[in-house]
């Protein structure tokens, strides 16, 4: 609850303007706080004389925190291979294992699963956990989270990391919910904090308009997914040793309420569009599905894919598989160029860590200007032609 | 068939910034709406109530205004609304959200299906529907695209994948999470308007529902934010002029190196 002191309030009202979500009015000579308070605490951190706090119930707080250590990453098998963000949570995991000075470990479900073991190994793992079963081959809710429980709360690592992955963000919070532990979605930061060694997460939040950090002071293991292609893999050291531990699974742990009818992997159209180093991304100034074959043709001649803003999707254009974006999928490419895409945060979020961004839009104060490495002002369908034709001009 | 859909008051996420110099979230202008994934959520389970027969619940845990969400469901098809609200709530994460769900659903006595939005769009956590699911001891899936098939026991729906979907079958009771690729949402009509208008709204405080106060609220919260701030803009950039050709010319010479 925020406690407001009448005795020191000044009525300066500097704690109605700090407040987001109107829960603070100075009506008279005090402060007054209504029901739509989140305490977030910002009008605490903004009063000039101290006359709010912010009080609660005890914070339920796990008795035996020092008992966790090491650094736990989730990593997913499917259809025949690791998923990429598992070889880069292991590098952001073998950074906060070094710093903490622990063990990193890697909890690997599947069917038959043992020969990735020296991949993970040579990609920062110290010991890889396997836990292997035919009931596991297919990813299913219930025996993921099972498994991933138990594995918790016998290894009792310190941190947790996942991929933000359909399966990360389906499972991962099952498993927090059940441990009670406190979990941050779709961290784009991870560190350290020296003093306590303290894991601070930042995270995008509304729609990547705000950055927001996150710690778990009262209970481990700290939770946190990552989104595919934000942290960078380390590179393979074929020469590193680790341990390799077969997981018991619980009997009980292998019975599934949920059945796999059918699995459908998209082909054609449906590329995934992380997978390349050249991306092509086409917006609202295309004005239409047509302005695609323009940016198909640009993509063809670098032999690159051809990615969307948020808008472009919700137009109807391009399928959602090409989103870029906080809602869309996060790219890291060499050369990424934006057509027609004005370059809103929600995009911007999704494609700013790619080594060269090359805007090309009618609008000179569209913000896509402000990340771009290059920027080419001036129509699309005036640019991009021209682009593609000193493009095939160099080639020959 | 007993249903029940969370719903979320959130702010129009693509209008919240920070202000530069306060820090804070500017509120000005920014708009209060049903988070939009809650909106196919809640179609789903009208679409469904249809065809089998039975009740839609919206519930919603909120400040008191968020009452409003809850007329917006009914307009759209839902037959009651319950608004979980008390200042104890305040500060919730997604750990805390999903046991005062849980808490609301059995006060409710239960229900065959719960259907969520995949995430909302201030926090973009996609956290309380799985959280709640384990909460409740359900069979889940998240990020459906597609319901095939609904009966008294079982539902059969697709799940997307990152690399395509799958076709689950889940016994009910059960709980999803739904994109937007899932339906159409439908606007209300002006009967459902004129039935929002007069229905009744339950509430539900922190006693009615016979929550722990250790386990709602900032108390309840594991994850604290100790910092927010605005994204960085990226450094050095060059933002060539001239005529088209000039500008391709530039752009060219840049990109030489590189392709």
């Amino acid at each position: 609850m925020l406690i407001i002191d009448s005795e020191k309030c000044t009525a300066c009202g500097i704690c109605e303007t700090s407040c987001a979500f109107g829960a603070i009015s100075v009506p008279a000579d005090c402060a007054v706080v209504n029901e739509s308070c989140t305490l977030c605490g910002a009008c605490v951190d903004n009063c000039p004389v101290g006359a709010l706090r912010i009080e609660t119930a005890d914070k339920r707080t796990q008795a035996d925190l020092g008992e966790y250590a090491g650094i736990m990453v989730f990593a997913e098998y499917r259809h025949g291979k690791i998923a990429p963000v598992s070889h880069e949570l292991l590098g952001i995991g073998r950074k906060l294992a070094d710093q903490r000075g622990v063990k990193l470990s890697v909890l690997l479900p599947g069917g038959a699963v043992a020969g990735y073991a020296g991949d993970l190994i040579a990609a920062g793992a110290d010991t890889v956990l396997l836990a292997e079963h035919p009931m596991l081959e297919q990813f299913r809710e219930d025996l993921y989270a099972g498994v991933l429980e138990q594995v918790i709360r016998e290894q009792k690592p310190e941190v947790v990391l996942a991929g933000a992955t359909a399966i990360g963000r389906s499972v991962i919070p099952y498993v927090a919910t059940a441990i009670g532990a406190g979990l941050t979605a779709d961290c784009t930061r991870l560190e350290i904090r020296e003093e306590d060694g303290m894991l601070l997460q930042t995270r995008p939040a509304f729609g990547g308009n705000i950055m927001a950090t996150i710690e778990c002071p009262q209970t481990r293991p700290q939770m946190a997914t990552v989104r595919p292609k934000v942290m960078a893999p380390a590179e393979p050291d074929p020469s590193r040793t680790g341990e390799v531990i077969a997981v018991q699974i619980a009997p009980h742990l292998l019975q599934s309420k949920i059945e796999v009818l059918e699995t459908v992997v998209n082909t054609e159209d449906q590329v995934n569009i992380q997978e390349f180093e050249t991306l092509v991304a086409g917006g609202r100034g295309l004005d239409s599905a047509k302005g695609f074959e323009l940016i198909r043709e640009l993509a063809g001649e670098l032999g690159g894919a051809v990615a969307a803003s948020r808008a472009a999707v919700d137009s109807g254009w391009i399928p959602y598989p090409h989103q870029v974006g906080q809602t869309g999928k996060t790219v890291s490419p060499k050369l990424y160029i934006a057509c027609g895409i004005s370059g809103a945060v929600q995009h911007a979020v999704g494609m700013q860590s790619a080594e060269i961004v090359v805007a090309i839009n009618r609008d000179q104060n569209a913000p896509i200007f402000d990340i771009a490495t290059y920027g080419v002002v001036g129509d699309l369908y005036e640019v991009v032609p021209q682009l593609i034709k000193r493009l095939q001009e160099i080639k020959k | 068939m007993k249903i029940i859909v969370c719903v979320k008051q959130v702010p129009d996420a693509k209008d919240v910034r920070l202000d530069p110099k306060t820090n804070t979230l500017a509120r000005e202008g920014v708009e209060s709406i049903m988070n939009p994934y809650d909106r196919h959520a809640l179609e789903e389970a009208v679409a469904i109530k249809e065809q089998q027969g039975g009740t839609v619940t919206v519930i919603t845990m909120g400040p008191p205004q968020a009452e409003t969400v809850l007329r917006e469901a009914i307009a759209c098809g839902a037959d009651e609304g319950v608004l979980i609200s008390d200042r104890a709530f305040a500060g919730a994460d997604t750990w805390a959200t999903s046991y005062t769900l849980a808490r609301a659903v059995h006060t409710l006595g239960g229900c065959d299906l719960i259907l969520c939005g995949k995430q909302a769009i201030d926090g973009d956590t996609a956290q309380v529907g799985p959280g709640l699911a384990c909460r409740l001891q359900l069979p889940f899936a998240t990020c459906v695209q597609k319901t095939r098939k609904v009966t008294e026991e079982a539902i059969e729906v697709e799940r997307m994948m990152d690399d395509g979907f799958d076709v689950l079958r889940l016994p009910l009771p059960a709980l999803m999470t739904v994109v937007k690729d899932i339906n159409e949402p439908r606007v209300a009509s002006l009967k459902g308007k004129m039935k929002a208008k007069k229905a009744e709204i339950r509430r539900f405080s922190a006693a009615d529902i016979g929550a722990d106060p250790q386990c709602i609220g900032l108390a309840g919260s594991p994850t604290q934010v100790v910092r927010v701030f605005s994204p960085e803009p990226r450094g050095d950039r060059r933002i060539f002029s001239g005529s088209v050709a000039e500008q391709v010319d530039q752009l060219v010479a840049c990109l030489k190196a590189h392709l």
